[in-house]
């Protein structure tokens, strides 16, 4: 067992070291950040220019490979280089990634808990109006884009917010800034920042995981041991839950680390949209601003996440199955 | 008898069997029995109609400029009203989603038919082919594809669309593509391949003549639904700048110019936004039906 993690972890590391190397090739040679400087007025020298990419790490004259191997050299050390704007990237996205991870836990918390709980008793309650009403509800949230459903967010909440003599939900940020007041009053305007980038991200989940679940429940409904359990004298909400949900849940765990990815991704779209300063807006303002340093240090965050989903995932089926726990 | 002659009396025969009904048939009656394949198949037909015969009842083109009428609501003139720019709501989104439903199309097939490809060799030959494929589709899997698609994004300005959809279809087939490994491995086993490979056949043939026409079920309701999942990134791709660049138009661009004016001029956005969302659902609808259909074992339980 130990040699089997081992090894698994070891496949990890190697697949984050290439595909952060092939991030950083890529945006190296695609973005060009000479275009920073030109063609500005009055025009800067091409000296002066050499010499602040050379110091940044990112003249196009110097061969990739080598620019390649002091970034490199750098992020062995544990330092992910500079910005264009001179920066250390370090600092930036340390600043950065609580933002981030706390969009992501509360959105994945509330959309898998949410969506499981939808699917689990649409499946109960089969054809059932709530069935129906999900089902037809979750075919219609898959099809509309995050980037849609979050302007939609916003269009519906500056309507709700002028129909009001103060608004309730706001659209912009993660705090008003230079408010005054105690702890109750910064968390109320916490929440009311929160409320709309969480919807936009856990609805698509709860639609993901409300069809999945539900097809999984149906199958396990119909077996032997759920008709076991209750002969056996047990209360159907106990056998539904001990033993129905549980099982059901196993696919829909090694189905999670395959959405992370697609979370990730919306995460990037409603950071942008709702103005929340994390890794995913980094992410989009780093290409705009040929950014290569940024683009290469949130590319191994993102693989690193992806992976840390997956395992996640394995000791979570290790939880539910006794089966991988024993074999 | 000689080989002719039978293949003559097999003829013969299968004239008395026409009774018998095809596999497609089968497949298309169960396909449109059911309510959902029915409203998917069309919705789909009408979009399909709408964005590439629709443009010629229009008099604007996606080009056209109207100086007298900026940000104009929908009437006779302009039937779904105007942009900032003077430019025709009605003929810009339809050219979008002419775009976006070539693009679908094109990343979904190509995509699929990598994930085909990718999964039967590494099925059927296993040992260091499949090992080798398998860490590539991990580390594909790893890589998030709307980073790398936004990198690569000033690579497919000045019309090199063409390059996109192949990196659209680079990043649709890994999980397919597992899944295409898996059956083949246990389709190896059948009699039909074993006797073909005894035979001598060369594997790639019957790589392609037995393994993947056998999982054509499975195909082709994963190009089916991979034709949304494209959409749906393309469409995100484009709202950020980094898909269809200017001056061709599709539905992210479209949205994203629309929804900065969407709470004073509604129609700038939800014409566009309305036509994608109906777009998606119908492909899924398909994609979903299909499955149904494909499988005489699924619970009808829709």
């Amino acid at each position: 067992m130990a040699g089997f993690l081992f090894r698994r972890l070891l496949n990890y590391v190697v697949l984050i070291v290439v595909a952060t190397s092939l991030a950083y090739m890529l945006a190296a040679g695609a973005l060009n950040p000479r275009a920073n400087y030109e063609g500005r007025n009055p025009p800067i020298p091409p000296a002066v220019i050499d010499a602040r990419l050379t110091e940044l790490n990112l003249n196009d004259r110097t061969p990739m490979f080598e620019r390649y191997l002091t970034w490199a050299g750098g992020v062995v050390r544990g330092d992910f280089g500079k910005m264009v704007t001179g920066g250390s990237v370090n600092e930036d996205l340390a600043r950065r990634i609580g933002v981030t991870l706390r969009l992501i836990t509360i959105g994945l918390v509330l959309g898998s808990v949410t969506g499981v709980l939808v699917g689990a008793y649409a499946a109960v309650r089969q054809y059932g109006a709530f069935d129906r009403v999900s089902t037809g509800a979750s075919f219609f949230v898959l099809a509309i884009p995050t980037v849609v459903l979050a302007n939609m967010l916003i269009i519906a909440a500056v309507w709700v917010n002028g129909l009001l003599p103060q608004p309730i939900v706001y659209v912009s940020g993660e705090f008003s800034a230079g408010l005054t007041g105690g702890f109750w009053a910064r968390a109320v305007d916490r929440i009311q920042h929160l409320i709309l980038p969480t919807i936009s991200l856990s609805l698509g989940l709860i639609a993901i995981y409300s069809r999945y679940q539900r097809n999984m429940m149906l199958d396990v409904l119909g077996a032997d041991f759920i008709r076991t359990a209750m002969a056996k004298g047990l209360r159907r909400r106990t056998a539904l839950i001990k033993h129905a949900l549980r099982t059901a849940l196993i696919p829909a765990v090694t189905y999670f680390a395959f959405t992370f990815g697609s979370l990730l991704v919306g995460t990037t779209f409603t950071e942008k949209i709702f103005g929340w300063h994390g890794m995913g807006e980094q992410l989009v303002n780093s290409i705009y601003t040929n950014d290569v340093n940024s683009v290469a240090a949130i590319s191994c965050f993102a693989a690193f996440a992806v992976l840390v989903a997956s395992l996640a995932s394995d000791v979570l089926h290790a939880v539910l199955d006794p089966r991988v726990r024993v074999g | 008898m000689s080989i002719a002659d039978e293949e003559h009396a097999e003829e013969l025969a299968g004239v008395g069997r026409i009774g018998t009904p095809s596999r497609l048939r089968v497949v298309a009656g169960r396909f449109f029995r059911s309510g959902q394949g029915r409203i998917g198949f069309a919705l789909l037909t009408a979009m399909f109609l709408l964005a590439f015969a629709g443009p010629h009842l229009s008099k604007w083109g996606y080009t056209d400029k109207d100086f007298t009428a900026f940000l104009a609501p929908p009437s006779a003139e302009h039937w779904w009203g105007t942009l900032q720019t003077g430019a025709d709501v009605y003929a810009v989104t339809l050219r979008g989603m002419q775009k976006s439903l070539i693009v679908g199309l094109l990343a979904a097939v190509v995509g699929t038919g990598l994930a085909a490809v990718v999964g039967a060799f590494a099925g059927y030959f296993l040992g260091w082919t499949d090992r080798t494929l398998m860490w590539v589709t991990d580390l594909l899997l790893v890589l998030p594809a709307f980073l790398i698609l936004a990198i690569m994004s000033p690579l497919f300005a000045e019309g090199q669309w063409l390059l996109f959809v192949l990196m659209l279809a680079l990043f649709l087939w890994m999980v397919t593509s597992k899944i295409v490994r898996s059956m083949t491995i246990s389709l190896k086993e059948r009699e039909f391949i074993h006797a073909a490979r005894f035979m001598g056949v060369h594997p790639m043939k019957i790589i392609f003549r037995h393994v993947i026409p056998n999982l054509s079920s499975l195909l082709i309701v994963d190009a089916t639904l991979n034709v949304s999942a494209a959409i749906l990134t393309e469409t995100s791709l484009s709202y950020f700048g980094f898909g269809i660049q200017p001056p061709d138009v599709s539905m992210g661009s479209l949205i994203a110019d629309g929804a900065r004016t969407a709470v004073y001029a509604p129609w700038t956005f939800w014409f566009c936004a309305g036509l994608l969302v109906v777009t998606v659902l119908a492909v899924n609808l398909v994609g979903d039906s299909l499955r149904d259909a494909f499988d005489p074992t699924a619970k009808r339980n829709r």
